[in-house]
């Protein structure tokens, strides 16, 4: 029987809230960025312009197309390498981060996209004749009747989709930047009290997303209502 | 006002318009008849430029709505539409609904805006609903406030598409009295309906549309005491039994 050791945990809360810090930092960037980016991808998919839904289509289907965790690592090994060149930046700056939130960012878009692009096409087509027939250009049409129609009818699957965000940040191990489950293995390798950590990580990973997705249904059915 | 010379549409190789001509003059009210499928919707639409046309000429106030440099958001800010189904916007407040295209197309300040509207929820006898949302309203009060939300606009003309056919029978009139209001005074109109109770009050003329072709265009009297063609006969015996 195993014997657990709970005792390096108090010892290990600071560092398990620096990396909860940089949890939320990636999860709360990608959500923000995702939304923004990805309506504008889901716009530019609806817009009836090859030139625009074209390139549009072809991002949200690479991005879903290739698992997360290689996105990270592409990211951190590439992207530095241009950035270095073009921008001239020291070697010695840490660029995991930076890396890390540009690629959680540009892959949540695409998952995103659709989310919005399926509440687009949930607003009825005759709002848009009835926002055109007063008078209102189609940006208008958009922007004033059909998006704020469309984000009220996605609250919760958007939300949704940020609870499953926020437990893949933890692939961030891969390019060695500590999140939340990052400093628990850390803290646990080095007091040889792995199984302890990974255990109480899992558990607040586990309170966190079940009391969101609580929350999350709860909204649903006032939204339905 | 409105006038319609040879417009044909076609959606792919199916003809949904088949060279139509019609005239509304300004202050005139013109009803729309005809079976489900004949395309009034279709040709309503192209009036304020909603649904595009191959061929013909279609012109509003002078202005021709198909052709390529026409500022089309411009025009239909000038032309009232109520539709079928209301299309209230249900994220905002009646006060609001009536109050977007004023501010958002046409300029006017936020408080002007809230003002007009209001003095048309009331001419409409919905004063006391301003604060409500259109979900919170019956079919027959989203409908009055429909055409309130677009006289607000200060249209030339309205184009009226079926618009208490999604209503329960004793939520009718009170749609219809609005209407027949607003053609005694002057209004412009074109109205595809089949309530030809409204039609025999206000109507000028009447249009029958059939397979997309405007069959019969006759002054009132003379379409309900002998239309000419066969089709309008047996549409007209039809729908006046059902009522
Ligand atoms: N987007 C479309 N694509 C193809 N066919 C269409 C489209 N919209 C309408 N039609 C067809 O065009 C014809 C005319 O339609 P329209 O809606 O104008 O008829 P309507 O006279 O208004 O009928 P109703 O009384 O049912 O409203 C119908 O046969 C319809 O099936
Ligand atoms: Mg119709």
């Amino acid at each position: 029987m195993y014997d657990f050791d709970w005792s390096s945990i108090p010892g290990a809360l600071p560092i398990l809230a620096s990396g909860a810090l940089i949890t939320l930092k990636i999860t709360a960037t990608a959500i923000v960025v995702g939304i923004l980016w990805g309506t504008l991808l889901a716009v530019a998919r609806m817009s009836g312009r090859s030139w625009l839904a074209w390139p549009a289509a072809a991002y949200v289907n690479l991005f879903r197309s290739v698992p997360l965790v290689m996105v990270i690592l592409w990211f951190y090994l590439i992207v530095p390498q241009l950035l270095r060149r073009g921008l001239d930046i020291p070697a010695s700056y840490d660029i995991r981060m930076a890396s890390g939130l540009v690629a959680f960012a540009l892959f949540e878009s695409a998952y995103y996209s659709e989310i919005i692009r399926a509440g687009i096409q949930s607003v009825s087509k005759g709002q848009v004749s009835a926002a055109l027939a007063l008078g209102m250009t189609g940006g208008q049409a958009m922007r004033l009747v059909v998006l704020p129609q469309a984000f009220r009818n996605m609250v919760p699957l958007l939300l949704t989709q940020a609870i499953i965000l926020f437990q893949d940040t933890s692939l961030v191990y891969v390019i060695g930047l500590a999140d939340f489950f990052g400093s628990a293995y850390k803290v646990g390798d080095r007091d040889g009290r792995l199984v302890e950590l990974l255990l109480f990580a899992g558990f607040l990973y586990f309170l966190a997303c079940f009391g969101a997705s609580v929350l999350v249904r709860r909204l649903q059915r006032r939204v339905a209502a | 006002m409105i006038r319609f010379r040879d417009v044909s549409k076609w959606y792919g190789s199916f003809q949904v318009l088949d060279a139509c001509n019609l005239e509304v003059n300004k202050g005139e009210v013109v009803v729309v008849c005809g079976p489900s499928g004949s395309g009034k919707s279709t040709l309503i639409k192209c009036a304020n430029g909603l649904e595009p046309f191959q061929k013909g000429e279609l012109t509003v106030d002078g202005i021709s709505v198909g052709a390529r440099g026409t500022n089309l958001p411009k025009l239909r800010a000038r032309v009232g539409m109520v539709f079928q189904h209301f299309e209230l916007f249900p994220h905002m407040s009646i006060r609001d609904n009536l109050a977007l295209a004023q501010v958002k197309v046409l300029g006017r300040g936020r408080d002007e805006a809230v003002a007009k509207g209001l003095k048309l929820l009331d001419r409409v006898g919905l004063a006391a609903q301003a604060g409500k949302f259109p979900g919170q309203l019956s079919g027959g009060q989203q409908q009055r406030v429909a055409i309130a939300r677009a006289l607000a606009m200060d249209p030339i003309c309205m184009l009226f598409d079926e618009p208490t056919s999604a209503l329960d029978p004793e939520m009718i009139n009170e749609v219809l009295e609005v209407m027949v209001e607003l053609a005694r005074e002057g209004m412009t109109m074109m109205c595809v309906t089949h309530e030809m109770g409204f039609a025999q009050k206000v109507a000028h003329r009447v249009v029958f549309m059939d397979q997309g072709r405007i069959v019969e265009d006759a002054p009132k009297a003379e379409f309900f005491g002998t239309p000419r063609s066969e089709r309008a006969q047996l549409f007209l015996s039809k729908i006046l039994h059902h009522v």
